[in-house]
């Protein structure tokens, strides 16, 4: 089975295929290298002239490719470590965010403009580098209005999912990969002996042909969920692996729905599956404080009021992340936090 | 080939018809008809006309705050502007962006100081990956200068060569910061740093400016490569409104000896002035009362 990193390295490799307009930026990305975290590895040789390795300038070369999009290429932006996103925040929240509704007004379609630009970046810790090598970020570019932010995961097609995005979409785009997930092997959850898995397909009327599914995930053969569980990215395999000890360590039956899209926040999959638990519990990898987590129990309070019977968040500790492996480990959510807090709201009534 | 003496009577009437629209904005601003602020070009009007006379149709333009000038050399209309300074529904942008945030064919301006620069750079890049011989104009202050990202831009432009002019604008004062407080170093050595070839001119007389922009222009088509053109100039009115702390006798000054219009004015036969000015004005109170009676954008436009 393909690892995550397999599946994002095809689908940049089919993008490049399919279309001419496609090109990718960032810092060491041309072969043998093939980037610090080798998703672009090959394509420079098999691409030439359509991988830009860059030097070391997130505002400019993340700025230089809002100017290709505009003027009709179809840029795919790599920011080696989510930690630097800060670094080209004021050309995605005040340039490539704003930039079609600022300028489309009292304009005829043909002379909108259209920023396709995909910027991709790996989040995340659990690997010793320290605090500003190992945060999870994306929470402060969620909510921003015309920035769509994605977070592929381990289940379906990744890959697809990017692909997807490069070819399909025209507003600006955060695609947020974590450094373990790329180890993670692709699950094909048509085929799995433990689990079985249900896609929620969001298709909007404003970009036909691509979708941010939702994976609801259950335990097979498991009596009805008492407790909805919902993680993205990396956390979405430590959840599931929390599930699965939770079910037979505990006979605690969770459901995992798993979104891709983060921002816009679509909810419908997750608050269907709230209706039937009455518990939520939301788990991410970013800090706890006005996070992501924060964000969804509001909606499900809004939307379900007195049928969310419980809510909770499990998120990174609200302090920068240690270089130390015990402490990163105390400071980032476990597994077994997971299982603790499910325990926690199932078993008081 | 227009003879010089339609390249005079056009230039002049571009620049005039900056002057009044400028005039007419900060003249009626105190009615209470426009939202925001706003950033007038007076005293710069042969920077723009001069630089944009050249540009042909698919060439692409990036602006900053300061963008009125900029937008009506390169061509935009005159009651879309006072329109979209009005929040009307017929404005550049529907009212959405304001004066400092206009969109109209390949015309681009934003208002945060230095950000339009590597977009523009981007933007040079894609026009040659395309395989189009058309360039790209930035325009920038000596305040966009004390951005980071303007140099990033820079070592961009010069490393992929892209086809961009890069236009500097040294009004001597940002905000009310003289340039003498904020600026280290010279401006044409930030150039020579990155090989920029980089013209450099001290001059109001559109008829200097207009011969060094073409030429420079010509070069970044020709050669596909970054050129600079720094314009030591002066504005005439404040920062955006009631924000100018220059003493009134050092704008007196400046308004006789940097005037452009003053300056360029006496090539003119004096009917063919009056007949050029009296049709920029017919054109300039035209627009404004048109978008003053024009409708207020529909919140169902959002």
């Amino acid at each position: 089975m393909p690892t995550v990193l397999d599946s994002l390295n095809t689908a940049l490799r089919q993008a490049l295929t399919q279309d001419e307009r496609v090109l990718i930026l960032g810092e060491d990305l041309l072969d043998p290298y093939g980037g610090a975290f080798k998703v672009t590895r090959g394509l420079s040789d098999a691409f030439p002239g359509r991988v830009l390795t860059t030097p070391i300038s997130e505002a400019g070369f993340t700025g230089l490719a809002i100017g290709m999009a505009l003027r009709g290429l179809r840029p795919v932006v790599e920011i080696m470590f989510g930690d630097f996103l800060t670094l080209a925040a004021d050309q995605i929240i005040n340039h490539a965010a704003k930039f079609r509704w600022m300028y489309n007004g009292n304009k005829p379609e043909t002379e909108r403009v259209s920023l396709p630009l995909v910027i991709r970046t790996p989040m995340g810790g659990r690997r010793g580098y320290g605090p500003t090598h190992s945060q999870t970020l994306e929470k402060h570019f969620l909510g921003t209005p015309g920035l769509v932010v994605l977070a592929p995961c381990a289940l379906g097609d990744p890959g697809q999912l990017l692909l997807d995005a490069i070819l399909f979409t025209n507003d600006p785009l955060l695609f947020v990969e974590n450094k373990l997930l790329y180890l993670a092997q692709v699950q094909d959850i048509t085929q799995s002996d433990d689990f079985e898995f249900r896609i929620h397909n969001d298709r909007t009327d404003a970009e036909p042909g691509f979708a941010a599914p939702t994976y609801l995930c259950r335990v097979r053969g498991a009596p009805p969920p008492t407790l909805t569980l919902t993680a993205y990215g990396y956390m979405a395999e430590l959840a599931q692996q929390a599930q699965r000890r939770l079910a037979y360590e505990h006979e605690v039956f969770v459901e995992l729905v798993v979104p891709t899209g983060l921002s816009p926040c679509r909810m419908h999959p997750l608050l269907a599956s709230i209706e039937r638990t009455g518990r939520l519990l939301a788990v991410e990898e970013g800090t706890r404080n006005l996070g992501w987590g924060a964000e969804i129990l509001a909606r499900s309070a809004e939307a379900l009021g007195a049928h969310l019977k419980r809510a909770r968040r499990l998120a990174a500790h609200d302090l920068p992340i240690p270089a130390s492996g015990p402490l990163e480990a105390h400071v980032l959510p476990s597994v077994e936090n997971i299982i603790q807090c499910c325990l926690e709201m199932t078993q008081s009534d | 080939m227009k003879t010089m003496q339609q390249i005079e009577a056009e230039v002049y009437r571009a620049m005039f018809r900056i002057r009044r629209f400028e005039e007419t904005v900060l003249d009626n601003f105190p009615k209470g008809v426009f939202f925001g602020t706003t950033h007038t070009y007076l005293g710069q009007e042969a920077n723009a006309v001069g630089v944009l006379h050249h540009l042909n149709q698919d060439e692409v333009v990036f602006s900053n705050h300061r963008c009125h000038g900029h937008f009506l050399a390169y061509g935009g209309d005159a009651r879309a502007l006072f329109a979209e300074l009005m929040g009307k529904a017929s404005g550049v942008c529907g009212g959405r962006g304001g004066s400092q945030h206009l969109h109209w064919r390949n015309f681009y301006s934003n208002g945060v100081q230095g950000g339009i620069v590597p977009i523009a750079v981007g933007a040079a890049l894609a026009e040659k990956r395309k395989g189009a011989r058309a360039a790209t104009v930035a325009f920038l202050g000596d305040g966009t200068l004390g951005e980071g990202v303007v140099y990033e831009a820079l070592n961009l432009a010069a490393l992929w060569q892209a086809p961009i002019l890069f236009v500097v604008e040294n009004n001597h004062i940002a905000q009310t910061t003289p340039v003498e407080l904020a600026l280290a170093g010279g401006i044409s050595a930030r150039f020579a740093a990155f090989d920029i070839p980089a013209r450099e001119l001290d001059t109001s007389d559109v008829m200097e400016i207009l011969p060094a922009a073409g030429a420079l222009l010509e070069q970044v088509r020709t050669q596909s490569a970054p050129r600079a053109l720094i314009l030591h100039t002066w504005r005439f009115g404040p920062h955006s409104k009631g924000d100018d702390t220059r003493p009134a006798e050092t704008i007196a000054r400046l308004r006789q000896s940097r005037d452009p219009l003053t300056l360029h004015a006496a090539r003119l036969s004096p009917a063919e002035k009056e007949a050029i000015e009296a049709q920029v004005e017919d054109e300039i109170q035209r627009a404004y009362q048109q978008a003053l009676a024009d409708p207020y954008s529909s919140i169902a436009d959002l």
